[in-house]
């Protein structure tokens, strides 16, 4: 049998309790990475469902809008995997105020934890583990087709984003002579429990989101873990700092 | 033993007998599918890769063009057409527009002729344009298009200026052709590679250990880009891996100038 690609590697996942996280987490134990799966009360659902397809995964709990509860993912992980640094980092872990998050109405409460989830933690969790990232190690950054257009409908989540890409960029450069790579991808409108209601509620929606891409369909969580194991893998070695967009060709 | 990500499926690599489109050729190849090595002038380089494609199992063949005319790659693609169907295939699955040329005897703005800029826009630009627009009909749902773009086309390039037009047109094309083809689940996306070392680039750029190190220098990841390095990106954007990106462009730098 052939050895799988991410053998011998530790990932951590942050926000894969569902949605994009939790396939991220489920591509990357197939390609034989040993997994931790991050949540704010765990991620123990994706974790045994890692271990049913024959994988390895560790829930790790924690509370990224605090940075007391970044330094404890980054001590838990420390203390439960055995190593200082993952040999890859997915901040995935990310929060929308929709329908507050207007210039008109979002208040500083809001504002404030966007900016300390969306941002802060990532930032942190990549500080906290800087000077133990192996040689080769990769950290991708999930950010969001958000990032490059105007959308004043969710304003500061974008600016979030925008932001998680500036952070790539400088991420990638500080990093690249050590030979570890960065990247964001930046998903469009993809099926979760987070858009399923509130962007896909009815067969209109539906048909609307479809037709904005160009590939007349609606994102999958698999579309993107798929295309973050390719960030993940030796085939990537001189793709960094770069934005890889995951929207089906959507405002092309 | 497993299936191969690619078998049962053909690609046309244009320019590839040597150098970047030379590396895709062979990964598509190891990766299981029956690669068209498209060449013009480079005969026994392209001979040699296809015999390196079967000494290794897998399936390749060599097929001609002078692309520089709408005549050409007229002929170019009848031809392989007809070669495809006698290899038992019902279409192509996967274009790869490789094939570029630099401009001779200087390409600023001051140097350049009205000959020189005929020729690299016909070669870079307008052979892709219409090769896609040829092979359309053969291009299978879900196939794939890739177009070879390269870093100019985002940054400044006065040295190559008329190159770097070229390819930000090719940009541009992808977009549009990622609309276009998008319903029939075929993604069109560029790649754009930095500085990487091939026979065209050692005698101009790569020969001097400071200009070696200059250039590696400017990456983040400190070295000199090698044909491989995008070859295996190229090779994930054919992949069902690759399904939800089109119309993107990406670099395949090294994080130079990031």
């Amino acid at each position: 049998m052939a050895e799988k690609p991410l053998s011998g590697k530790i990932a951590l996942v942050t926000g894969a309790s569902r949605g994009i996280g939790q396939a991220i987490a489920l591509r990357l134990a197939r390609d034989g990475a040993r997994l931790a799966v991050h949540g704010s009360k765990g991620a123990e659902e994706t974790a045994r469902a890692v271990e049913k397809a024959g994988g390895k995964a560790v829930s790790l709990a924690g509370e990224l809008s605090t940075l007391t509860g970044v330094d404890a993912l980054a001590a838990a992980f420390k203390r439960q995997l055995g190593q200082r640094a993952p040999d890859f980092l997915v901040n995935n872990a990310g929060i929308q105020a929709s329908p507050n998050d207007t210039l008109e109405r979002l208040g500083e409460a809001d504002f404030d934890r966007l900016i300390a989830i969306n941002v802060k933690a990532p930032f942190f969790l990549v500080q906290r583990f800087l000077a133990d990232f192996p040689q080769g190690g990769r950290v991708v950054n999930l950010s969001s087709q958000l990032s490059q257009i105007a959308f004043p409908e969710q304003i500061v989540y974008s600016a979030t984003k925008a932001a998680i890409n500036s952070l790539t960029k400088s991420l990638a450069k500080e990093l690249g002579p050590r030979g570890i790579t960065v990247n964001a991808v930046g998903p469009g409108i993809i099926e979760t429990d987070m858009t399923r209601d509130r962007l896909l509620g009815t067969e209109q929606m539906r048909a609307f989101v479809a037709g904005n891409t160009a590939l007349k369909r609606i994102g999958k969580p698999d579309d993107i873990s798929d295309i973050v194991a390719f960030l993940l893998s030796d085939d990537a070695r001189w793709v960094t700092g770069a934005y890889i967009p995951g929207g089906g060709g959507a405002r092309l | 033993m497993t299936l191969k990500s690619l078998t049962g499926r053909t690609a046309l690599v244009t320019g590839a007998g040597r150098n970047i489109g030379r590396a895709i050729a062979l990964r598509l190849a190891h990766d299981g599918a029956d690669v068209a090595v498209h060449y013009n002038t480079s005969v026994a380089q392209a001979a040699e890769v296809v015999r390196t494609i079967e000494g290794a199992g897998g399936r390749a063949f060599a097929i001609a063009a002078e692309l520089a005319t709408l005549a050409g790659i007229e002929r170019f693609a009848e031809s392989l057409k007809g070669t495809l169907a006698e290899r038992g295939a019902s279409g192509l699955d996967i274009l790869v527009n490789n094939a570029a040329v630099i401009a001779e005897g200087g390409d600023t703005i001051a140097a350049a002729t009205e000959s020189s800029f005929d020729r690299i826009v016909a070669i870079n630009l307008k052979t892709a344009f219409f090769l896609t627009q040829l092979l359309s009909p053969l291009l299978k749902d879900g196939g794939r298009v890739v177009n070879l773009s390269s870093r100019p086309s985002e940054v400044a390039f006065p040295s190559g200026i008329a190159y770097a037009m070229t390819k930000a047109a090719l940009n541009s094309l992808t977009k549009s052709t990622a609309k276009e083809f998008g319903p029939r689940g075929i993604t069109v996306n560029a790649v754009g590679p930095g500085v990487i070392e091939t026979d065209r680039t050692v005698p101009r750029m790569l020969v001097r250990q400071e200009a070696r190190a200059a250039i590696a220098a400017t990456t983040a990841l400190k070295r000199i880009g090698l044909v491989d390095d995008v070859a295996d990106t190229v090779a994930f954007l054919v992949s069902d891996d690759a399904r939800w990106l089109t119309g993107a462009y990406i670099e395949v730098a090294g994080g130079a100038g990031i």
